[in-house]
């Protein structure tokens, strides 16, 4: 039985290396393709370390005392008054308590550096965009460059993208795992999300919290291109026959389950302040 | 009449009408059987309207067994449409159905089988190791258990008429306001949680005041079993917890009934209120249910290593430490909702210092087991179950607790696999261990250990194939919840697996259920012969008859020790011939049964909007407690001639019993 236990406990350690070998690329969390994902894989990569130091010793005595100590042990000492010692017991209220300590200050310091509201430092000007979860469809509307796209989210790569967010739904939660962590979408609250792509590519986005009954189908495509392809697609959204102001707005709020990309041509600049503010009583 | 029940609310798809049909048909075949044997009177005397905590124990097992039938059912349901639904495939669930039957299965394990399991535990197991006759409020306790089964009635009635809730098993607003869940759905949640939730609060009450005011003489707080030491923390969470829970159901039902604006978008509510107080009752639910747990494995481990517990003090410390800090972490539940990094980082590092208590307690057990005589039974191979998934489970708490992580991984079946290693491989493998545990020690009969091995192996191995790959599906950018997903994201290959290690779990559960049938069946060979201690006992429960006579002990046990029958075990002098004495007990009553259905008719009526039968209901409820306050408290006295009779029965019982053992 202990032998099979091992075998089930190597079988997962194969298991997740297999896995990765397997499935490479798609594996997002792992495999980033954005500063901030890579950031934050590095973090979980590090505190599993931290883990496994003190993890794999108590695998190790479980079985070990598990064996030595069994009843049908011939030579096993039986010692059944041993029931307290000092001094082990500091070791192991110590040993958590540093690891916690080394684990706790990681977590003070990458949570302020890896705030998502935090801007993102680079030579190049970011891109601001504002995100709007529907009812379940995602709106993403670039207000510089006066263009909006329906489930299509195309950036520069190497530029920061600064995702101001809000919901006319309930509650989703915006998350490309490839360029790194999420944040939920909120009615009548504005969160921020920073992102960068630092390499060319389609990107999986998706809602991560349940929104009703189109949640599942809530993705869409981030497309990371080169600068000149980028300016290429602005130049050619603002050429849409679709427009986008408060009359179109409301017939995309309705709830719909329709998974196309539209483009549109931004006539509402304060589009997404009207949405943020919908239930804002204006004296 | 019927407010907005209708015709309509009778019309399912296909797998609901199978399963409606088969609970209607299951329903009748027992009403069949208890008339056909004759067994109304002895039901309603023994059973229903009992107040002995034993046997309320053993009827908060029955339902939990029931229930979790219904919430693997659900799980089976999620897992075949994940296989099923994939690319152009819409698998056989609505993305309707489906929510409900994810959001009933969360709703179903977590306050009827979880919840369920423990305070049957606590019933069966805290007055014998107290050393004490009764619980502090044996009516009270009933109530707690009948509000609960009317509960359970009424999830159970959800599945028959109308829908249930569709927004997840904390029913998050907006989603839950009536703006978008404007059926019945989230109202049969919100019912069933809340007449569940007061049940647990009443017990809860009784359970802290049994342990604090009725324990035998000589027991002090430093002298409890640790089982009990666990059972106090839980309870104590369940008083500070609990009320927030009933608070907020009940703003949320005004939200959805009386049209106010506590959680609203519009009129100045604020949903992501309900997010906060949902996980201020929330989290210290998750350590309701573990703390339980580690008291079980804190009994196991050193009776199966023929030793005392290693660190007691250092136990109680950790218990008390994890009770008081599991107040100040729920924020780690949604660090995605965009507070500052400064209040993310609190209560990241809060949440990982719960680590240290844990830790504290692995190698505690770890060192009970050092020269010790560790004997491989079915519950201590629960222990090495529990050990191997809780560890790996605990390891990617934290890193769900430290928030850059949980950007990546919040809400991905990462999260779900790192709860189901808690619940699962936490509470549930401990709630088998302390069944097979205690289970001679109700019945007087040890179940079967061929086939709790075999279903022990189901179980790891099935555990580990349907959850191991969620964490990686979760890496993959898999959330939970899906109904349906692209080819192109690769998960299909996962979700196969998956869907297999949930048949090896659903195999090992029938399994279990077949040995548990088969033990009652076979009783002659798995009679336990030593009448009471089949496991050479430490704790005060081992000390009496199997299964235990009403008044528990004949003469109230006066202990000196914390393992007072190993003391008794290991002492030179022989035992006194006791003294008899006459015993009160509580008088049974029709009164919480009663209650718990009229809360069933309440519950019901206010979902549909059926006001006139929801006040009558009410009224009725009122009128019941009136009655029953008015009354005396009444007992029943059982001499001290009757108690010698009992127990020499008993006597001659365990000596007819270990003769078995020789021929």
């Amino acid at each position: 039985m202990l032998i099979f236990s091992g075998l089930m406990l190597l079988i997962i350690l194969i298991m997740q290396p297999l896995n990765i070998w397997h499935h490479g690329e798609n594996i997002a969390v792992l495999f980033p393709k954005g500063l901030i994902g890579v950031e934050e894989r590095n973090l979980l990569l590090i505190v599993q370390a931290l883990m496994l130091v003190i993890i794999i010793p108590v695998y190790i005595l479980t079985f070990v005392f598990s064996w030595v100590y069994r009843a049908d042990n011939p030579k096993d000492k039986y010692d059944p008054d041993l029931v307290d010692n000092f001094f082990a017991e500091c070791v192991w209220w110590g040993l958590p308590i540093v690891m916690v300590a080394i684990v706790s200050v990681l977590t003070w310091v990458k949570t302020y550096e890896l705030d998502p509201f935090k801007p993102i430092e680079s030579k190049n000007k970011e891109i601001k965009i504002q995100v709007v979860a529907l009812q379940w469809r995602w709106l993403f509307i670039y207000p510089e460059e006066k263009v909006a796209s329906l489930n299509f989210l195309q950036i520069p790569k190497d530029t920061p993208i600064r995702l101001e967010i809000t919901a006319d739904a309930p509650m989703n939660s915006l998350w490309i795992p490839q360029l790194g962590g999420q944040i939920y979408a909120m009615p009548n609250m504005k969160t921020e999300l920073n992102l960068i792509a630092n390499e060319e590519g389609d990107f999986r986005g998706s809602s991560a919290n349940i929104s009703g009954e189109g949640f599942s189908g809530m993705t869409f495509i981030t497309k990371a291109t080169s600068k000149e392809e980028y300016d290429k697609w602005i130049a050619l959204a603002k050429q849409s026959s679709k427009t986008l102001e408060n009359k179109s707005y409301q017939a995309l709020a309705l709830p719909s389950m329709n998974r196309e990309t539209e483009i549109f041509q931004l006539e509402e600049p304060n589009l997404f302040n009207k949405i943020l503010n919908k239930y804002m009583q204006m004296e | 009449m019927f407010g907005r029940l209708t015709t309509d609310a009778f019309k399912h798809e296909a797998s609901q009408n199978a399963a409606v049909f088969g609970m209607i048909v299951t329903g009748i075949a027992l009403i069949f059987l208890i008339t056909y044997f004759k067994r109304w009177k002895w039901l309603y005397h023994e059973w229903l309207t009992t107040v002995d905590p034993k046997r309320i124990g053993i009827m908060y097992i029955v339902v939990v067994l029931v229930m979790f039938l219904k919430g693997f059912a659900d799980a089976m349901m999620i897992r075949l449409q994940q296989v099923l639904s994939v690319g152009d495939s819409q698998g056989f669930l609505s993305a309707g159905h489906f929510q409900e039957v994810f959001s009933a299965h969360g709703t179903t394990m977590i306050f009827f089988v979880a919840m369920g399991a423990i305070f049957g535990l606590m019933n069966l197991i805290i007055p014998l190791q107290i050393g004490a006759r009764d619980v502090a409020f044996p009516f009270v306790n009933a109530l707690g258990f009948w509000l609960f089964a009317a509960a359970a009635a009424l999830n159970l009635v959800s599945l028959a008429i109308g829908s249930f809730a569709r927004a997840g098993w904390l029913a998050y607003p907006p989603l839950s306001s009536l703006q978008y869940s404007p059926n019945e759905g989230v109202d049969y949640w919100i019912w069933i949680v809340q007449i569940a939730g007061i049940g647990s609060t009443l017990s809860g009450i009784n359970f802290l005041v049994t342990i604090l005011k009725m324990r035998c003489p000589g027991m002090t707080l430093m002298k409890m079993p640790i089982f009990v030491w666990s059972c106090l923390c839980s309870t104590v969470l369940i008083i500070l917890a609990f009320p927030i829970l009933t608070a907020t159901l009940f703003m949320l039902a005004f939200d959805r009934s009386l049209s106010m604006h506590f959680f609203t978008t519009d009129g100045g509510g604020n949903y992501m209120m309900y997010v906060n107080l949902i996980w201020a009752w929330g989290h210290p639910e998750v350590y309701i249910l573990i703390l339980p747990m580690f008291g079980v494995f804190s009994e196991i481990v050193p009776t199966f290593s023929e030793k005392r517990l290693f660190g007691y003090a250092s136990m109680v410390f950790a218990l008390i430490f994890i009770t008081f800090i599991s107040f100040i972490v729920w924020l780690h539940h949604f660090f995605t909702m965009g507070a500052s990094p400064f209040v993310n980082a609190f209560f990241g590092i809060m949440t990982i210092i719960i680590a240290i208590p844990t830790g504290v307690k692995i190698f505690n057990w770890l060192f009970t087991k050092f020269r010790g005589r560790v004997h491989f039974t079915s519950p201590m191979l629960w222990f090495f179950a529990f050990l191997l998934n809780f560890t790996v489970a605990g390891m990617t708490g934290i890193l769900l607790s430290v928030p850059p992580i949980d950007f990546q991984v919040h809400n991905s079946l990462f999260l779900i696999a790192h709860f189901h290693g808690m619940v699962i491989g936490g509470v549930l493998f401990g709630f088998f261990a302390a069944f097979t545990y205690w289970f001679p020690k109700f019945t007087g009969y040890v179940l079967n250990e061929k086939l709790n091995t075999a279903a022990f192996w189901c179980w790891l191995g099935g555990f580990l194939l349907a959850f191991m790959p969620l964490y990686m599906l979760g890496f993959m950018g898999a959330t939970r919840r899906l109904d349906h997903y692209e080819a192109d994201t690769g998960w299909h290959s996962l979700f196969i697996i998956v869907a297999i290690g949930a048949v090896i779990l659903f195999c090992g559960a029938l399994i279990q259920f077949f040995g548990l049938f088969w033990t009652i069946f076979d009783r002659k060979a798995h009679l336990d012969q030593t009448s009471g201690d089949p496991w050479n006992g430490r704790t005060l429960e081992w000390s009496t008859a199997s299964p235990p006579p009403v008044y528990n002990f004949a003469t109230i046990p006066v202990v000196a020790t914390r393992d007072p029958l190993w003391t008794l075990k290991h002492a030179e002098e022989d035992p006194q011939e006791p003294e008899y004495e006459d015993i009160y007990l509580p008088k049974n009553t029709a009164v919480p049964i009663c209650m718990g259905f009229l809360s069933l008719i309440f519950g019901f009526a206010t979902v549909w909007h059926i006001w006139w039968l929801g006040a009558l209901s009410f009224i009725a409820i009122l009128l019941c407690l009136i009655i029953r306050l008015s009354g005396k408290d009444e007992h029943i006295l059982i001499t001290a001639k009757e108690v010698e009779k009992i127990e020499t029965s008993l006597k001659n019982k365990r000596a007819l019993n270990a003769s078995y053992h020789l021929t």
